[in-house]
């Protein structure tokens, strides 16, 4: 059984059906005038000879090409593109299926950060009082290691909310290259979690040797059709319209091996797309399809997921503000779109503009987290422990969310109204009614200890004292020292041998060290 | 056989089993509950002091131990303290025909004009299940009518509980009334409710505030050994 995730019964929605169709067809003209501009051509080519006008540009520093896409061309991928994907695991339980007009939820972490945020605890003592002694925290970033990564999916594989992992931090020790960069990102986090892993791709080299990978965790290739425990995020179109060369290239042969992607777009409403709700959307929502109609000339049925990341300006530096609640109101308008598509969406939560965990952080995080879990956006990347818009990664912060995301789970809870549970609360009322003290506590005890019953914030300190910190500091390390489901030793040895990159000091057997 | 009961009768109390109809948390047992258990021990002659030390006060231990280690919440321990008050009701006239004493006579109410009682209840049952003798007078009880039990009933203890605080105020009310009446030193008056604190209780006069009825057990049973 593959993991059930949350059904969203009536999912929350922003924009009338009319609405929805005025954003469709503005994304329609926009991909047939002004089109978008193509750096890579084999994707120029293959838009040429499947009817999409394809002109040179000129003068330019890099060629490049004006492709407009008829709508046909469009519909036809969306028609083609898989309404239901798959995205597997090594535990097969930790499966995810995500169909594309289902409202459905998965909680996702990701995405790469470069700075790695400790926590320490160090002891402050009150001047007017030297009796009193308090622990603050005190958070250090530094550069992320591969270790950090291994850490990171060890403690995500332990979360119980969480459905999938997409890479937190971005491996920058020494030893680390480009062109081993993204088998040591791949093994690290399959290594230490058994959920589905999905990951951009660092250098297009590698491709083969993470798949490879792969294909030797599951069996083989055909396993690995059946079951795809990694997938891949690419953003081939960069704000505003323009088919980047590299990431389209990648995208590409990513598509050729007919292994899940995500079509991503990151607008920015201000200065990489128009400010106002209606001018983002129209253009994100064509960004994204013109990622799809390629995926499918590339390879006809290749199971894509309809992939956006949008986000409003700060005003004050034009940097981005995910915490903004316009970037909320964006992300819930996508999942819309997809599922008026019908296909499965990627959607973003939880990134905040705060640089450190704390109030502002948590009330960044909650305000999407929940509206955004509303919309029933199958496939959310909800950005467990991520700080400072993209920036940071917090291990704390993630065992943080994860008590949110519990609160949400359960709050997601269809009600339990039938006529088993009217008959019992009748008998009880007029039970209760009959006895002196009027109290229903007797009823309580077996629905407590079924599980029907929302449990305490987990990190509450006692009487005033703000423990949160400390206390989920010490989950964190409760998680940490729980074992995790390594991949096996014999197919370690195998993917040691035959995947060239791969740090010795990530074989937790200890092989040729 | 009547150690298989007594062994019976304080798991029952462990359980929260009153009757023998209650579910404890051990959906494997049923069968007699503590009040079943408290008459069949009674039948097999069974002392009434055995029942209350070895089954009621051994399995109470044993729901304490388990509160504080957080195994067991406060509806655990209410089940648990009803049932033990239920067999106490039943052993009463047999430990008055031996003069036998309770641990203390309590009375408690809610002073006049509240009506809110759920605290009192939790505190009545507490006290019950930890072996006092306990006289729930309701809620909004004039301040006359509680100086008049102090008086016929004579309690060791008098709990007065309040939530708002515009009835507060009759809590000292009723301590001016049991100093002008001469029966302020015959009952130590405890006092509890959202409303009132330490240093309410200080003001007014009374001999202790507790936030919950765990606090008023320790309280009552510091008293009772301050006595002895």
């Amino acid at each position: 059984m593959p993991r059930e995730g949350i059904l969203i019964d009536t999912p929350f929605e922003r924009m009338t059906k009319e609405q929805v169709e005025k954003i469709h067809q503005a994304s329609m003209e926009i991909l047939s005038d002004p089109g978008l501009i193509c750096f890579n051509q084999r994707a120029a080519e293959m838009f040429n000879s499947n009817g999409a006008q394809v002109t040179p540009v000129s003068p330019s520093d890099h060629p490049c090409w004006l492709v407009k896409i008829p709508e046909k061309l469009v519909l036809d991928a969306l028609d083609n593109a898989p309404k239901t994907v798959k995205l597997g695991a090594r535990n097969p339980h930790n499966s995810l299926i995500m169909k594309g007009e289902e409202p459905r939820v998965f909680f996702i972490t990701g995405s790469e950060t470069n700075i790695w945020l400790d926590v320490e605890f160090p002891t402050y003592i009150k001047k007017s009082d030297p009796d009193t002694e308090i622990m603050v925290p005190e958070f250090k970033p530094r550069r992320g290691t591969v270790a950090d990564l291994c850490q990171s999916a060890h403690v995500c594989e332990h979360l119980e909310t969480l459905d999938g992992y997409i890479r937190t931090v971005n491996i920058q020790d020494k030893d680390i290259t480009e062109d081993n960069k993204d088998v040591n990102k791949f093994f690290a986090s399959l290594n230490n979690t058994t959920k589905h892993v999905m990951s951009g791709l660092t250098s297009l080299s590698q491709l083969d040797n993470v798949v490879n990978m792969a294909k030797l965790i599951v069996g083989g290739e055909e396993e690995l059709k059946a079951n795809p425990i990694i997938s891949f995020i690419t953003c081939l179109v960069k704000s505003p319209l323009q088919f980047v060369d590299d990431t389209t290239e990648t995208f590409i042969e990513i598509c050729r091996r007919a292994l899940p992607i995500v079509v991503s777009s990151s607008p920015q409403a201000g200065s990489t797309a128009p400010i106002k709700e209606a001018g983002i959307m129209a253009q994100i929502n064509a960004e994204v399809l013109a990622g799809i109609t390629l995926s499918q000339l590339v390879n006809n049925g290749t199971p894509v997921i309809y992939g956006s990341v949008p986000v409003r300006a700060r005003m004050d530096t034009l940097g981005d503000s995910y915490g903004a609640v316009e970037t909320s109101q964006y992300n819930i308008d996508c999942v819309q779109m997809a599922r008026f598509y019908k296909l499965p969406n990627y959607s973003t939560s939880g990134v905040c503009d705060t640089k450190t965990p704390g109030t502002q952080a948590s009330v960044e995080r909650l305000f999407s987290d929940i509206l955004i879990t509303l919309s029933g956006p199958q496939y959310l990347h909800c950005a467990y422990g991520l700080l400072d818009c993209n920036s940071v990664f917090c291990l704390l912060q993630a065992v943080l969310d994860d008590a949110h995301f519990q609160m949400i789970r359960f709050f997601l809870r269809p009600p339990r109204i039938n006529e088993t549970e009217i008959a019992e609360t009748l008998k009880q009322i007029r039970e209760v009614a009959a006895t002196p003290q009027k109290l229903y506590i007797s009823y309580i005890r077996r629905v407590m200890r079924s599980g029907e019953l929302s449990a305490p914030y987990p990190f509450e300190g006692d009487g005033e004292a703000d423990n949160v910190f400390a206390l989920a500091y010490q989950k964190m390390q409760q998680l940490l020292s729980k074992p995790v489901e390594h991949i096996d030793q014999a197919t370690t040895s195998k993917i040691f041998r035959e995947i060239p990159g791969i740090l010795p000091r990530l074989n937790v057997y200890e092989e040729g060290r | 056989m009547s150690e298989d009961i007594i062994t019976l009768l304080k798991e029952n109390v462990i359980q929260g089993r009153k009757t023998q109809d209650d579910e404890g948390i051990d959906e494997e047992l049923t069968g007699p509950g503590v009040v079943e258990l408290t008459q069949s021990a009674l039948d097999h002659d069974i002392s009434p002091a055995v029942i209350i030390k070895q089954g009621l006060t051994a399995g109470m231990q044993v729901v304490g131990e388990k509160f504080s280690t957080r195994e067991y919440f406060i509806p655990d321990m209410l089940a648990s303290a009803e049932a033990v008050g239920a067999a106490m009701d039943i052993l009463k006239p047999l430990l008055e025909a031996s003069n036998v004493e309770t641990k203390g006579k309590f009375a408690i109410v809610t002073v006049k004009g509240d009506i809110h009682d759920i605290g009192k209840n939790i505190v009545a049952i507490l006290l019950k299940g930890a072996g006092y003798e306990v006289n729930d007078l309701g809620t909004d009880v004039p301040t006359e009518k509680i100086v008049e039990i102090v008086r016929e009933y004579k309690p060791d203890y008098l709990g007065l509980s309040a939530l708002l605080t515009t009835t507060m105020v009759a809590m000292g009310e009723v301590i001016e009334a049991l100093k002008e009446k001469g029966l302020r030193d015959k009952v130590k008056v405890l006092i509890g409710g959202a409303a009132v604190s330490n240093e309410y209780a200080k003001e007014i006069g009374a001999d202790a505030y507790c936030v919950d009825g765990f606090e008023a057990i320790r309280v009552l049973d510091a008293c009772q050994e301050a006595k002895a």
